[in-house]
């Protein structure tokens, strides 16, 4: 038998011990009417759903997530380890506590599909879940086609996107270590609505700040398919400007549409090709596939539109869905900080349901994005959104939110601290 | 599964907890508690702050207290790298409501 077969044996075997199976007249408490919500994908927005249902039921909802990595890894922070002052080890966290001291059942699998009459959820090794209430944080896909060539040059571990935090943020890190001082590191940014908006222009500000130090003839490029950088531009502009001068060079209307592996060059829609030593692509996304296979994606079959009350999908009723797969409301970022205050208010509005009770009618969520632009000054972009009954959306509240004067260190210290803050709050 | 089953079981037992987050009694508690999981991001699970921190933990600080530097941080009188620019984004009833919850949490 093999490594594979028999883990999945095992987690079936574990599964059935737990009386999660569908069909099975008991659960792990022996309460056959106990209300079970299944959270799929543990990052910030899973994470923290499941552990807010625990603690706003007072520990009286089931909760089983479900989730195929063995630990956190976050994406906030991960430019720290292009940058080099970082490690992966600082940006993984397990997913012990959840069990451990939230009661959660943290199953590692994934979703294969979801039948939403039923109410049952089939996973990857062939156990199936049934459910009150689904709370769906897949996270993003990766739109292949959108640049030709990309799918098979990624494969090859030549042109990496690193936007999901893992193998290929430590795959990248390798990459920028072996290209020669004098080399381009050109990075290519899809058009908004992306995964965390200020992200490529943090990633430009690591890269600049190892290279700085350790390859000071190397250029940064960013090829942007977007007009102007689209978050804390004046901030990045002026950091790129004084702190990287020479460096740093930023191309904004360079929609990426093909690269070529072997002469790692990318090509786009008008402007000219641009070679590069070390090319990192960042292709156009759209909500994890999941969410489209079960009829949730449903704003430009790419993202999720929901009610904002409770973030059920507007599709599909008892699914509730957060973070980056969303169709946003205005000013609203895919972010990591969003994710999990996104999760605060859906986990309310299910208990409220599950319970019977009026469900919240004023929510609130906010945000605070912190980029560093070296190893440790930083700048942030903060905002406070208030749910506005009349257009069913959520807007930021007037006269709330902003950014900051300039880099400081003090802010990096804060940043430090909001990471280890909101991992604790998500996982622990 | 039907409802009343479900509420039921869910009213039987709302009481302790593993980490001492007060309980939602009803729809009005639940609200307060989601209102101030919106600090949680930043100060910590209930108001805790996670060890060695560079912001202060809400968990038992006094309402008087925490009410006069919200306000002072939305008047301008209270300067800060971001608090200022998130105080402004709740009204002073939210405030009052935080105040009170963050001050019967145990540190």
């Amino acid at each position: 038998m093999n490594m594979q077969r028999r883990g999945l044996l095992k987690a079936t075997a574990g599964l059935g011990a737990l009386g999660l199976i569908a069909g099975c007249a008991m659960n792990k408490v022996g309460t056959p009417n106990q209300a079970r919500v299944l959270v799929v994908g543990g990052g910030y927005g899973g994470a923290t759903a499941a552990k807010y249902v625990r603690l706003l039921s007072g520990y009286k909802i089931d909760v089983v997530l479900v989730e195929p990595n063995d630990a956190f890894i976050s994406c906030p922070i991960s430019n720290l380890v292009l940058g080099g002052s970082k490690l992966m080890a600082d940006i993984t966290v397990p997913y012990t506590a959840l069990g451990s001291k939230h009661g959660v059942t943290v199953v590692k699998d994934m979703v294969a599909s979801i039948d939403s009459q039923k109410k049952v959820a089939v996973l990857a090794s062939g156990a199936s879940i049934r459910y009150d209430k689904l709370v769906l944080s897949p996270g993003i896909d990766l739109m292949w086609d959108s640049v030709a060539g990309l799918k098979e040059a990624n494969d090859q571990g030549r042109i990496l996107h690193a936007w999901k935090a893992g193998s290929e943020t430590a795959a990248l890190r390798r990459q920028l270590e072996a290209m020669p001082d004098g080399g381009v590191y050109a990075l290519a940014v899809p058009e908004a609505p992306y995964r965390c908006p200020p992200g490529p222009y943090e990633r430009a500000c690591q890269v600049a700040s190892y290279f700085s130090v350790a390859k000071p003839r190397s250029k940064v490029l960013i090829l942007d398919a977007n007009p102007d950088v689209t978050s804390k531009g004046p901030l990045f502009k002026k950091v790129w400007a004084e702190q990287y001068k020479g460096m740093v060079e930023f191309r904004g209307q360079h929609k990426a549409t093909a690269v070529d592996a072997r002469t790692n060059t990318v090509k786009f829609e008008v402007q000219e090709d641009v070679k590069a030593d070390v090319l990192n692509v960042v292709p156009r996304m759209r909500a994890g596939a999941i969410a489209a296979q079960t009829g949730l994606a449903n704003a430009n079959n790419r993202w999720c539109h929901v009610n904002f009350l409770d973030f059920e999908s507007t599709a599909v009723k008892d699914i509730h869905v957060l973070g980056d797969s969303i169709q946003v409301a205005p000013g609203m970022p895919k972010s990591g900080h969003m994710a999990n205050s996104q999760a605060k208010v859906a986990a309310a509005a299910i208990v409220a349901e599950l319970n019977g009770w009026e469900v919240n009618s004023a929510p609130m969520l906010n945000n605070n994005c912190y980029s560093f632009v070296d190893a440790k000054n930083v700048i942030h972009v903060a905002s406070v959104h208030e749910y506005v009954a009349a257009e069913k959306t959520f807007k930021t509240v007037a006269g709330s939110g902003g950014v900051s004067p300039g880099p400081s260190e003090l802010e990096g210290s804060f940043a430090w601290n909001w990471a280890r803050t909101i991992w604790a709050d998500t996982l622990g | 599964m039907n409802m009343t089953s479900i509420k039921t079981f869910l009213l039987a037992g709302l009481s302790c907890s593993a980490t001492g987050l007060a309980q939602a009694q009803d729809a009005k508690s639940l609200q307060q508690l989601s209102l101030a999981a919106t600090c949680a991001s930043c100060h910590g699970t209930a108001g805790r702050a996670v060890d060695n921190a560079s912001v202060p933990g809400l968990a038992g600080m006094p309402a008087v207290y925490m009410i006069e530097q919200m306000k002072a941080f939305k008047g301008g009188t209270r300067t800060a790298t971001v608090m200022h620019q998130l105080a402004k984004g709740y009204s002073d009833a939210q405030i009052e409501s935080l105040a009170a919850y963050f001050a019967a949490q145990k540190k």
